[in-house]
């Protein structure tokens, strides 16, 4: 059960202290339902508070840690969250200020001594931390831009008597290390907030460390999407791969094209309105999280048919059309013309400097049935290679795409169908099937990769599975030191065919937490016991 | 226009016609749930010989009102005829890998009448927390709780759960399973657990209820005592299952008592020996039991009237296990396939559906001795924030 009252996800359950149970007592571990085979020898269920130790609460773990026994006492009406002195970002940081109310609300939010009393501590004889004072080095904090992936979000803190210091480089440094403080600050039996002296040093191991989200297969609700990002700024996540339209539903709301949601939409209440991307882009900003949308072309569109005519294959069957469709129309310039007008928005709408535009799990069977796309395919000299079909409409909409300064993410069956790929065309390595063999390839041809492959969270299963998540290590593939850094992080994926807003938090926390930490720690962080006690308190503390 | 609905006269009411009185009683086994239901021009009639088939036929008809775009009212003329093929319907909650809170259990108890569940079988305590308030022996929550104020059930908690159960037609079953599956009732009863030995010293581990000692036997009784007058169910869950022998094999006072009772190395006799007295200190209360398989497979002598839960799913040897039982002639509750608590990717809902609980070798006399099933939700990786969506 979670001892402390937790953030910012709802849950009720407060408690007044651990009971401490002169524990010495064993769970046999036979759990009625699991076959004796499985049975898991899990830790005992009293757990003596007095050898808690201060990094037992880290998630994910820093680079570099050093707490020491000497501890701090924190008075919710008197400690601050400040501007340190030489901070290149001040008062006028917006980005800052928010992280500041935030923090505080997470760290003394139900605490009732917020508002009252000036009493010196008299509880306890520790000193007092009288605030953090937040230092932003670089000369341009970045307060009101995006983040990017080359931004730094490496961090150096110090607590100690009288004042703590957070020393980032960029304000995205600022954010990890106020989260990490904030894991830092803990309450005794009493009540009392205490931090023990440390220092620590961080700094992220993989540069894009995401979240996938399908708003398609399942409407979600604004609402789910923040508290997610919520979630995601707990565990230090970077990216919000937002997969938001597809087959199903087409819940973006276009300015040029109002027809693509009024027709394609599940309904017209189920939808992305421009004022609530913005929100989202704005929400995850200030948690230093970018927000990469994903318009996956040319499958996964049927959806896209409703409301744009003319876009979609007309599939045949003994030379008359079906009434059927396959994926987007390669062979018709309107196509382009169309793809041209629409990224055209994408790319003002979302300002991330990267577009994911798809491109898996192409079904040729309507393209083949089609005279027009035959007869393409004959002028172009394809042959019977639909695949370079394929690769002909991909490196058209790369190009597009390029012509508006965005960058491209691309799922990994454009690079194994040898499209031609800008050099800096990001792949996105999904299919579980030998998937080191594919980052080598991938990473050997020279483009720079991101693994989701063995993080299909959707594939639920019985038990500790966020175990499978973790013991993952990324750079476990046949390659050069020069291959490895293409590996530029990963993505945690949740598809949506069983999930909505009624389980999606629950389904995607905290074993998302389990690639979090792979992602950002250090290679060497393997323990999974450590792991264990230490995802056991950050997920009561997400609550 | 030739397709609109006709609109009859508007209904203004449903009649509730129930034959048998009794409002103020609590369902049993025998309740009778059936209904009949017709919806005609002009008159709604709900008839059922008790308020149990009112309640199904209230959800029922509940179910059948639709709404159309204009944002009317409307309902089909109908008629139904319904009862339950199974008179045991039931659900498994786990409060004790993991408390859950009175708002969950009732929130539980409310889809549940939706599904037109009638049983909830809740497993209350077990190995890692003991969250029932006993006020005869306030200290097993005291000391075996996760926490002692926060996270326990109250005798008005208690009361809370079996009356919003029973507005809804369901009874409430509890369970307090022994000997095994008992380690947080530990710390609140000094002396009931068996201590474990290495070698020749205790070990300071504990083990399955001592059987071999008097004073169990006092505490069960009054323990039980309680939990009868408490729980207004005939029936209780007295457990059973997966008794670990090992730490009866250490003790040496145990073995020295299976040598003097001439049970030699057989330890099913000994958990028998256990399982027998408290069968009969509980029937001596006046109450029934259900037990789950193991005490049906490890030759416990038995009431007639015992209910055996087979729960055990290895490679459908549940289907043997019901013939067995059945062709002894206790009746029986299937469990096995429904262990939802197991979750897998999909669309899981279909293979909970494509069991046929009938489907086992016997004769009708045995099919007819199977009371009917429980989907059960164990806890170790279920708590309040997730339990909704992974049940239902």
């Amino acid at each position: 059960s979670c001892p402390t009252m937790g953030r910012a996800m709802g849950l009720a359950g407060l408690l007044l202290g651990l009971v401490v149970v002169p524990a010495v007592l064993v769970s046999t571990s036979l759990r009625h339902g699991a076959r004796r085979a499985e049975a898991e020898p899990e830790p005992s269920g009293w757990e003596l508070v007095a050898d808690a130790v201060p990094e037992d609460s880290l998630w994910p773990l820093p680079q570099w840690v050093r707490t020491y026994p000497r501890q701090l006492q924190l008075a919710p009406s008197r400690f601050q969250l400040v501007h340190g002195a030489g901070s290149s970002a001040g008062p006028g940081c917006g980005l800052l200020q928010d992280a500041f109310r935030r923090y505080y609300e997470y760290m003394f939010g139900h605490s009732l001594r917020r508002t009252w009393g000036s009493r010196p501590l008299a509880a306890r004889g520790e000193p007092e931390l009288f605030e953090l004072q937040v230092v932003i080095e670089a000369g341009d904090p970045g307060c009101d831009g995006h983040p990017h992936l080359s931004s730094s979000e490496a961090y150096h803190l110090t607590v100690t008597e009288p004042v703590a210091v957070l020393k980032a480089p960029e304000v995205w440094g600022a954010l990890r290390g106020l989260e990490t403080f904030s894991q830092l600050v803990h309450e005794d039996d009493y009540g009392s907030f205490l931090v023990n002296e440390s220092e620590i040093n961080d700094f992220p191991r993989f540069a894009h460390r995401g979240v996938l989200l399908d708003t398609s297969r399942h409407y979600l609700p604004l609402k789910s999407i923040l508290t997610n990002l919520d979630a995601m700024a707990f565990n230090k996540f970077n990216v919000l791969h937002w997969h938001i339209v597809d087959d199903q539903s087409f819940p973006y709301q276009s300015i040029y094209f109002p027809e693509l949601s009024d027709k394609g939409a599940y309904s017209s209440n189920l939808i992305y309105t421009p004022t609530d991307v913005r929100l989202v882009i704005e929400y995850a900003r200030l948690r230093g999280i970018r927000v990469i949308p994903e318009f996956d072309t040319p499958g996964h569109t049927q959806s896209w048919g409703k409301g744009q005519k003319d876009l979609l294959t007309p599939c045949y069957s003994g030379g008359q059309p079906t009434g059927s469709f396959g994926p987007v129309n390669p062979v018709w310039n309107t196509t382009y013309d169309f793809m041209t007008k629409f990224f055209k928005e994408i790319s003002s709408v979302f300002p991330d400097e990267f577009i994911h535009l798809g491109g898996d799990e192409v079904d040729f069977s309507c393209w083949k049935s089609n005279p027009e796309v035959k007869q393409f395919m004959k002028k172009q000299g394809f042959g019977i290679d639909y695949a370079k079909l394929e690769s002909y409409y991909v490196q058209n909409i790369l190009d597009i795409v390029s012509s508006y300064n965005k960058g491209q993410m691309v799922w990994q069956e454009v690079f194994d169908h040898k499209a031609q790929l800008k050099p800096d065309t990001v792949v996105q390595v999904w299919m579980a099937n030998n998937y080191a063999h594919e980052l080598s390839s991938v990473t050997g041809a020279g483009f720079t990769a991101v693994l989701s492959a063995p993080w299909y969270l959707d594939y639920i299963s019985y038990g500790q599975d966020w175990k499978k998540y973790y013991t993952v290590e990324p750079l476990n593939f046949p390659g050069s030191e020069k291959q490895k850094k293409l590996l530029i992080g990963g993505e945690a994926c949740l598809w949506g065919e069983f999930v909505d807003a009624t389980n999606l938090t629950p389904r995607l926390w905290p074993r998302a937490s389990a690639v979090g930490e792979r992602l950002w720690s250090s290679s060497n962080v393997t323990n999974l016991q450590d792991a264990y006690k230490r995802l056991t308190k950050h997920r009561c503390r997400m609550l | 226009a030739e397709n609109e609905p006709s609109w009859e006269t508007p209904c203004t009411e449903l009649l509730v016609y129930v034959s048998t009185p009794g409002c103020d009683g609590f369902p049993s086994l025998d309740s009778k749930e059936s209904y009949k239901l017709s919806v005609s021009k002009g008159s709604m009639l709900l008839s059922a010989e008790t308020i149990w088939g009112a309640l199904r036929g209230l959800e029922t008809f509940s179910q059948l009102v639709g709404r159309d775009e204009n944002g009317t009212y409307y309902i089909n003329e109908t008629e139904i005829v319904d009862f339950p093929r199974f008179p045991h319907r039931g659900l498994l909650l786990d409060t004790s890998r993991h408390y859950l809170p009175l708002r969950a259990i009732l929130e539980t108890l409310d889809v549940m009448a939706y599904n037109k569940f009638n049983v909830f079988h809740w497993h209350i305590v077990d190995d890692p927390s003991f969250p029932y308030e006993s006020s005869t022996f306030p200290e097993l929550s005291r000391k075996g709780a996760f926490n002692a104020v926060t996270h326990v059930y109250t005798a008005s908690d208690v009361r809370t759960v079996i009356e919003h159960a029973r507005l809804r037609g369901i009874r409430v079953i509890a369970e307090f399973d022994t000997p095994g599956h008992t380690l947080s009732w530990g710390p609140g009863a000094p002396g009931l657990l068996t201590p474990c030995y290495m070698g020749k010293v205790p070990s300071g581990v504990y083990g399955p209820i001592n059987p071999i000692v008097n004073s169990t036997y006092q505490f069960v009784t009054r323990l039980f005592q309680e939990v009868s007058t408490v729980f207004p169910d005939f029936f209780l869950h007295l457990g059973g299952d997966e008794v670990d022998f090992t730490c009866w094999q250490s003790n040496p006072e145990i073995r020295a008592f299976m040598k003097e009772r001439g049970f030699g190395e057989d330890y099913k006799k000994l958990e028998s020996f256990y399982i027998q007295r408290l069968l009969d200190i509980v029937s001596s209360l006046g109450k029934g039991y259900i037990v789950w398989q193991e005490v049906f497979d490890n030759d416990v002598k038995l009431r007639p009237d015992t209910i055996i839960h087979v729960w055990k799913d290895n490679n459908l040897e549940y289907l043997k296990e019901m013939a067995n039982v059945t062709r002894s002639g206790y009746q029986a509750l299937l469990s096995a396939p429904w262990y939802l608590n197991r979750i897998s990717y999909g669309q899981d809902w279909i293979e909970a559906y494509k069991v046929e609980p009938l489907h086992f070798e016997g004769v009708p006399e045995q099919k007819a001795l199977v009371m009917g099933g429980e989907a059960c939700m164990w806890g170790e990786y279920v708590d309040v924030t997730n339990l909704t969506p992974r049940l239902w």
